[in-house]
Parts: C-alpha cells; structure tokens; sequence
C-alpha cells in the first residue's frame, strides 16, 4: 500500500502577520486552523484528526482542549521545522488507513516578539553533555559548520551561496506580507556582517511571529468541495544524526527522504515543476538541492548561479513566497509554509510575477533540526488531480 | 586571545565516569568488545552490536579538525569574550567531536589542522575538553 492519491490538501492558510505581541500561541493556532478550513470549505466541527508539534504543551492535549474536539486520530510528531512535512505523510497514511478523514495540521509560534510564558524547552539527551559548553547560541553556528565543509571539499563559494539569497529575495518583492520584500545582490550578501564563519547574516532566514495550517482530507471529502485540491503523490521522512561520531556534514537526510517519496510518487526529479526547498540558512538549500537529485554532490554551487532557483523559467524555480529567507519562518519552523506555496503553485494561486506555469507536480521539502548534529529531513510531493 | 567561559557540563549516571577522568586530564572513549567499535558520546550498550560489552580507555588526545566556525559573537557569558572557534575535531581513535579551537589567533584555525586536547576546569567536579594546535 502507498498514500499515493490516498489523500488531499484541500485547505490552506499562512497567517498575514509577522510580529504579533497581542495573541498568544494558542490563539495563533486557533486563527490559522479556522483560516485553512475556511479555505477547504470545512468548519471545526469537521475534523476528525489533529496534527502538531511538541510546542503546544504536551502533545495534541491542550490544542483540542482548546478547541473542544474530540479526534479519532491524533500525531505530534516532532522533528523541528519539518514536522509539518511528516504530518502530511502521517495524515495521509492515517486516512488511506481509515482512521480519520478530515485531517487539521498546524503552527504557531513567537519567536520574534517573545513567547514569553509559553516558551518552549525540550529535556536534554545523552549527548546534550558534549554538546552544550561550547557557546552555541543559535542555530547559525551549527549550519555554519556544514557550509565551511561543503567550501572545503568542493569549493563551494560565498558568492554561490549568496544566489541562493538573492533568487528568494526576488520573489519576496511580490509578496506583501514578506518581512522582507525586497530584492538584494551578491554584493549586499557577502558584504553583509559575519555571524558565523562562512555565514553572513543575509544568509540566515528571518525570525518571524506567525503560524500556518493545512487541512488535508479524504478523496470522497475532496470530491466533495468542488475545488481545485493538491493530491498527494508521495512522502519519505529520515533523521540524519552524529552516527556514533562519524558525522558527515556534506549531506542532509534528504539523500533518504527524498528517494523514498519520489519512489512512493512515481515521479522523477525531471517531473518536479516547483520546489519548496527548505531554506533555514543558504547552504541548507544548496545541500538539499544535491541530496534530492537536482544535480551532482558538490555541483550545487554552479547549479544555483545564474538564476537557476528564479520562477517563473529557471531551471528548478524554488520559494517563490519568498521563503524563510526573506518571507517567513514562524516559529523558527519553516516546513509549514513550504507545504502552503507548493499548494498555491499547484493551484495557480501563486503571485502571477512568479507563478509557474503549467505546475503539475510540485516538491516540498523540510529540514528540522541541525544540519551540525541532527536532523529530521521530510520530503513531500504534490500533484494535479491528473499527476 | 581572550578566555573562554567554562560552563559545567550536564551530567548523567551514564557519563560521570567520563567526567571524573577529565578532573585527571585524561579523554576516555569506550570500545565494544564484541564488535571492535570505538563509541561517541559515553553510553551502556553499544550503537552497533546493542552489547553491554564497552571498556573504557584512555585516547591519545590529539586529532585533527574536520570542520569550525568562527563564532563571530556569542550569548550570555560568552557575548563579550570576542570571536571564538566551534569546531568539530576529529581524534585520532575515529570519533568526531564538538568543541572549541584555542591556543592560536581564531583565523590560523584551519580544516586539516593537527590539534590536541587541553583541559580547563570548570570548578565543579568536571573539566571540559579543548583543542590547541599541536606543538
């Protein structure tokens, strides 16, 4: 059995804001939720399954608490950013398995004006020990050890990387609710401040508030809205970790995630009209682009220069919402919103400036965690009803 | 050069024979018995064979850095302590681990660098490991 076509995204929604002092988490999920079902067609009361991460409390506790549902099925699957990835797959085996049909996926988080008491802490595992006393602060210290390694064994460069920057920026001048809408060079990349050696602040992705959804339903729920739904072909998730130390910081788990869902979808890399490629940092875009099989290992850097990434006719146009990079990153988790613009690629619903025409299979793919020790790598892929 | 903070570590059941050797400036790592693996971080089974056959015994303390940054500001106690380098090091024994490049100006820290271990004592039963260029 496979979840090909055994599930939708019929309900899509990115919360406008990208700075929100005055609600708290929950009612961020709660304004995304009543956004994605409002766009399915469907209501609260609908819903028979509630996806989420382990942010809000513990597990899916507090969430229908909230909401007063009482779900046939339920996931909190936590791998970081691309947790909303893997609930995609898990709704969609959950449905193809009869357990629910009516699936709701959602994020919320504050980063960027303080989460203040609901500010979330995970408990230390074994080797939290070794990890935690050498003045690691951000997540930028732990990429930044991947980029230097990537430069190291094949000659990546700054300016290569910066591409990356500048394709999203580009695409972030359409999208009005980006935090930043405007397009940058090479030179405002390289030139801007070191943070961590080799990455330059532009080449990290915005700390924003905010939130998304996404409701994912049966193929008869599908039927019946009478909208233009994104079927969904395919789904692989891994977890790349320290293997006993002998971490390879050259490749991401999408060596893994990605030949399982382009395997499940029954496509190949050349099928993939649109990407959402996870872009928490630049080089995370440029090693996944490898992993996934858009080019060679260590070819990334040439793949990305001369506006490869650049919807609507680059080669492989990739975050056209702007991405983490420039649009948004809520929660410092950006997996959500790389599922809601592969839908409105696959809708037509993309800003014209940037929409691909003709989209008929799109790819999101999601990287949570660190590409410095661990982390979940989750790809997805979409269709058109006739892909 | 500037001096690092030198928080304590956490430490569990599982690690504090770990941290008790380094208050005697010796880098311990565990090999399996049953399947020849050297294993990183400190555990009771190993990751290969899942046997409880693991000895404990001293590393040479030297290695070679696989990967670094170059951590332009830190947080915290380290927001005034200037750049400093987070490195992966590779020992000599095969396993890769975090730490911090000292001894030298943060810019001569290089992939490739041969490098040994030194302790810094953090004043509460445990001292932590880092690496300098090797002599």
């Amino acid at each position: 059995m496979t979840i090909r076509g055994a599930a939708y995204v019929a309900g899509i929604y990115e919360h406008p804001r990208r700075e929100i002092p005055d609600r708290t988490i929950f009612e961020i999920h709660t304004e995304v939720a009543l956004g994605a079902l409002a766009d399915a067609g469907l209501t609260m009361a609908d819903v028979d399954a509630v996806f989420c991460d382990s942010t809000t409390g513990m597990g899916a506790f507090s969430l229908v608490t909230h909401w007063g549902l009482q779900p046939t099925y339920f996931d909190n699957t936590e791998t970081g950013g691309s947790s909303y990835l893997a609930h995609v797959g898990h709704a969609a085996a959950a449905i193809a398995a009869g357990k629910c049909s009516v699936a709701l996926v959602t994020l919320a988080g504050k980063p960027r004006s303080g989460a203040g008491v609901e500010r979330m802490s995970f408990m230390p595992g074994p080797e939290s020990g070794f990890e935690s006393t050498w003045g690691v602060s951000g997540a930028p210290h732990s990429y930044a050890l991947a980029a230097q390694r990537h430069m190291h064994e094949f000659g990546t460069t700054a300016e290569q990387l910066a591409e990356i920057k500048v394709a999203a920026s580009i695409h972030a001048q359409h999208n009005p609710n980006a935090l930043l809408p405007y397009a940058v060079t090479i030179e405002d990349v390289v030139n801007s401040p070191m943070v961590a050696d080799p990455l330059h602040r532009l080449d990290c992705c915005v700390v924003t508030d905010g939130g998304g959804a996404l409701v994912i339903v049966s193929p008869e729920v599908a039927r019946s809205l009478g909208r233009t739904n994104a079927k969904i072909l395919g789904h692989g998730e891994a977890i790349k970790h320290t293997n006993n130390g002998r971490i390879d910081l050259t490749y991401t788990g999408a060596v893994w995630s990605g030949p399982r869902a382009f395997a499940e979808a029954g496509v190949s890399v050349k099928d993939i009209d649109y990407a959402s490629i996870y872009d928490s940092f630049t080089i995370t875009v440029l090693q996944t682009i490898e992993d996934l099989g858009f080019c060679e290992k260590g070819k990334g850097g040439a793949f990305v220069s001369d506006g490869a990434l650049v919807a609507p006719h680059g080669i492989l146009p990739f975050n056209t919402d702007g991405g983490g990079l420039c649009n948004n990153h809520p929660s410092n988790r950006g997996g959500m919103t790389k599922v809601i613009e592969a839908v409105r690629q696959l809708r037509g619903e993309a800003h014209p400036a940037v929409q691909v025409p003709d989209c008929q299979v799109a790819l999101a793919h999601g990287t949570g965690g660190s590409l410095g020790s661990r982390h979940g790598s989750v790809t997805v892929i979409l269709g058109q009803e006739n892909a | 050069m500037s001096t690092l903070p030198n928080p304590a570590p956490i430490i569990t059941s599982t690690s504090q024979a770990f941290w008790d050797a380094t208050t005697e400036g010796r880098f311990t790592l565990q090999k399996c018995d049953a399947c020849d693996l050297v294993v990183w971080v400190p555990r009771r089974t190993c990751p290969a064979c899942w046997q409880e056959n693991l000895r404990t015994f001293d590393a040479s303390g030297k290695g070679t850095v696989y990967s670094f940054t170059i951590i332009r500001k830190g947080s915290g106690e380290w927001k005034e302590v200037g750049p400093y380098v987070y490195a992966y090091v590779e020992l000599d024994e095969g396993p890769r681990v975090q730490t911090n490049i000292v001894g030298c100006p943060v810019e001569d820290v290089h992939i490739g660098m041969k490098v040994e271990v030194e302790w810094h004592d953090t004043g509460k039963g445990a001292a932590i490991y880092r690496f300098h260029p090797a002599g």
